[in-house]
């Protein structure tokens, strides 16, 4: 760990998340939380200086990252797809409408298509089971899903980045 | 100052939000603005009703008019027709699916009649960003009461209550808090677990969401009953309304002087901080959960010691279930007596559920201890969607198991359940009908552990993977007689090995339908079929060249383009291109597509 690459400006930004929790190793996951919401997601040379800044090993800050599904070590899409899979909406068929976002996007459950517009992912319950099978796209909620919505919700978005 | 004859509540729980209520909100207010009418009619955006199947919810009190599926175009026309005309809005009002009438009174629904609120008691009624609408429902009078009181008294009558834990363990709350008070330490904490994690669940969430200061007070009142001057939530950062809920009743708390040193003038001092958790559902466990606060992975470890021993940073700690601390107040203010004459002889007062799958009213429901799981399903839920045979449902979660049609008359409590081959857990409840496969629903859950499990030991780690691909195996048509025998076995082994309750309980769903559902096991194995029609490689659709019109609507809302046709002769499916979505089937209008 010799040297960090990045912009000296995100590399202040991070210093000071850690000073606001006191550069307390307790507060890790509290720390962790906060750059993400920054930045979107932990890239290794940030659990680097993170770990740097609390005087821990980084294998610590590697394994509580991992160790959390919330923490995501890769950027997500313009567009995140969250399918949910919580119970409700599984037994509604939320599991056929993430094979046609699998198949529709051409990419798997943690991956990003290569425009970086469109991620996808799965979650369990996102509280409004009474819309099963429900889809997140960013903060915009989609329910009461068939597979053959899929497309014009995938249509909406490619739509509002031409309009963009 | 406004003296207000009417209050319009709307909804602003996850579910009804995601169907637009806080527009409904805006507009409401603007209508009544317009009217002139701000001094009178004062609009409220609440918890939630629970009734989320036909969300957005609008009700209008005093008359409780109940209004259902509303649009934010339509609020113009309720403040036009029912506040100014007094005329109700019938084709908004909720309609009996019994009688096929109106029911124009939230009082007389099917619904809300067997249910009784004690924990969700303030949901849907009050504004839960406003400490004032809380207190003028009593709430902090239960602090009050206590901090005039003996702790010891105080725990005396939570033990006398019966009150047992929420969060699935079912450990009688009152002898957890005594416990806590009598280890001798400086330093004490209180934490809410309001990790939630069983998927398919929203009690909790709905609790905080709709009366986050029910916590803060219970938790001030645990506090003070065991020593501790700190309180933390641990709360899972997918919940950003819960999470934003939660600071604002707490600043305001701290504001009136309910939260912070000397409260009321008594010299007792208390404070809550959050924590958030970051997704991982072995952290809901409560040694887990305190490694997860400080900062740490979130593994279990061997109890004893108890987190009421030695627990954050090696302080006492009592760990509480949010629904549990939601019983607390109610409890101080009405009586022990009172809540222990509500519910079964060892399950006493109600429990929260959340209500999902297959019924026709899918929401959050509070029934006292011993309703049986057909009124829960029947009476409440309205019965299986789209007049479906029920087939089984799921409670306790990925730790729970399946009860079928022989359990419908069980009375709903800890023991049981248990007895039944399932659990109460945290809550969840979902309904199955015929078109569900047990074994997919096993290998669901069992997905979910799997990937939640913590790694820590080999039989959960190992074993519990070993069972997914044995049930991944059955259901993709490879399945043998003797894969039925190793499920077994190895289930057994797993739950006799494993170091915490994720491990422990993660065969359950299995071992339950097995229990239940051999048939469809063995339907699986020997015959290579799904009797559901579930599992992709068990079945195919097909059209049916006597029934079909050639209307070519199937083939235009296949998603995968496999069928084709001539209009106005028989269409067919390559079997090859299908994905099996099933939405041919739905679409045809002549009942032309079948599945085999
Ligand atoms: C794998 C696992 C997950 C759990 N998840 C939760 C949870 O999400 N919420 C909860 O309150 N308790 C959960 N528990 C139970 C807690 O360990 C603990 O018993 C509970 O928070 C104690 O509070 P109570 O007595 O008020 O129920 C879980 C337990 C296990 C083993
Ligand atoms: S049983 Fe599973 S979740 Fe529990 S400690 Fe062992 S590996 Fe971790
Ligand atoms: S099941 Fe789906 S993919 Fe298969 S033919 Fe019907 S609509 Fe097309
Ligand atoms: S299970 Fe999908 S919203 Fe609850």
């Amino acid at each position: 760990m010799e040297k960090i690459c990045m912009p000296p400006k995100r590399i202040e930004e991070i210093r000071a998340i850690c000073r606001e929790h006191g550069n307390d190793a307790g507060e890790l996951i509290n720390i962790l939380h906060a750059v993400q919401n920054k930045l979107g997601y932990l890239p290794r040379e940030v659990q680097e200086l993170i770990a740097m800044e609390l005087g821990i090993p980084v294998s610590k800050v590697y394994g509580v990252v991992t160790f959390y599904s919330f923490f995501t070590m890769t950027p997500k899409g313009k567009y995140p797809v969250s399918v949910c899979m919580g119970t409700a909406c599984y037994v509604r068929g939320g599991e056929k409408v993430l094979e046609e976002f699998k198949r529709q996007l051409g990419i798997d459950v943690g991956g990003t298509t290569p425009d970086g517009l469109f991620s996808l992912d799965s979650l369990r319950c996102v509280g409004a089971c009474g819309l099963a099978p429900v889809v997140m796209v960013g903060q915009k909620v989609f329910g009461r899903l068939a597979p053959a919505d899929v497309k014009g919700i995938i249509d909406e978005f490619v739509a509002l980045e031409r309009g963009a | 100052m406004a003296h207000y004859h009417t209050y319009i509540l709307t909804c602003g729980g996850t579910g009804c939000r995601a169907s637009h209520s806080p527009q409904i909100v805006a507009a409401l207010q603007q209508a009544v603005d317009d009217a002139g009418l701000s001094d009178e009619v004062k609009v409220i955006r609440t918890g939630c009703f629970g009734f989320c199947e036909q969300g957005p919810i609008v009700k209008v009190v005093p008359d409780n008019t109940f209004y259902v599926s509303v649009k934010p175009e339509d609020a113009s026309e309720i403040v036009r027709e029912h506040i100014v005309m007094g005329r109700k809005v019938e084709r908004l009002l909720y309609i009996s699916p019994e009688t096929g009438k109106h029911v124009p009174d939230s009082r007389h629904m099917e619904f809300y009649k067997p249910q009784m609120r004690i924990a969700l008691r303030n949901c849907g009624f009050i504004d839960p960003e406003n400490i004032e609408e809380y207190i003028a429902r009593d709430g902090y009078a239960a602090l009050g009461k206590v901090l005039r009181m003996k702790p010891e008294d105080v725990i005396r009558e939570i033990m006398a209550s019966g009150l047992r834990g929420r969060g699935g363990g079912g450990f009688p709350t009152g002898l957890k808090w005594k416990i806590t008070r009598e280890v001798q330490a400086d330093c004490k904490y209180v934490v809410c677990n309001a990790d939630e994690g069983d998927p398919g669940a929203f009690m909790d969430r709905s609790i905080l969401e709709g009366d986050p200061h029910s916590i803060v007070e219970a938790m001030a009142i645990n506090g003070y009953c065991t020593g501790a001057s700190k309180g933390l939530v641990y709360i899972r950062a997918e919940y950003p309304l819960a999470v934003h809920r939660l600071q604002v009743a707490i600043a305001q708390a701290r504001e009136y002087g309910m939260l912070g040193d000397d409260i009321m003038g008594t010299g007792f001092s208390f404070d809550i901080e959050i924590r958030y958790g970051a997704g991982a559902f072995v952290c809901g466990e409560e040694t887990a959960l305190i490694h997860s606060m400080e900062g740490r992975r979130g593994e279990p470890t061997v109890k004893p010691p108890y987190p009421s021993e030695c627990g954050y940073k090696g302080a006492p700690t009592n760990v509480n279930n949010v629904e549990t601390f939601a019983n607390i107040p109610p409890i101080i203010l009405r009586g022990a007596e009172w809540f222990a004459s509500i519910g079964t002889e060892k399950s006493k007062g109600t429990k929260v559920f959340a209500l999902a799958g297959k019924v026709n009213n899918v929401g959050l429901i509070e029934v006292p201890m011993g309703t049986t799981l057909r009124e829960v399903i029947f009476d409440i839920g309205g019965g299986i969607k789209n007049g479906k045979r029920f087939k089984a449902v799921q409670t306790g979660g990925p730790s729970g198991g399946c009860l079928t049609e022989k359990h419908l008359d069980t009375p709903i409590d800890y023991d049981n359940l248990l007895a039944s081959g399932s659990m109460m857990g945290s809550g969840g409840m979902i309904v199955m009908d015929e078109d569900d496969c047990m074994v997919s629903v096993a290998k669901f859950y069992l997905e979910f552990t799997v990937e939640e499990s913590c790694g820590k030991c080999t039989p959960c780690r190992i074993g519990n993977r070993r069972l997914l691909e044995i049930l991944e195996r059955i259901t993709a048509g490879h399945g043998t007689e003797d894969d039925l025998k190793e499920l077994k076995n190895l289930a057994a082994v797993i739950k006799d090995t494993s170091l915490c309750a994720l491990g422990q309980t993660a065969p359950n769903p299995v071992l339950s339908t097995m229990e239940n559902f051999w048939d469809e096991y063995v339907a699986h194995v020997r015959d290579k079929s799904c009797p559901a029609h579930r599992c992709r490689d068990l079945m195919s659709y097909y059209i049916d060249p006597k029934i079909c019109k050639g209307c070519s609507l199937c083939s235009r809302v296949c998603p995968a383009n496999a069928i084709s046709g001539v209009l106005k002769q028989p269409y067919s499916i390559d079997q090859t291109a299908c994905i099996k979505c099933g939405t041919c089937m739905d679409k045809c209008k002549f009942g032309a597509i079948g599945v085999r």
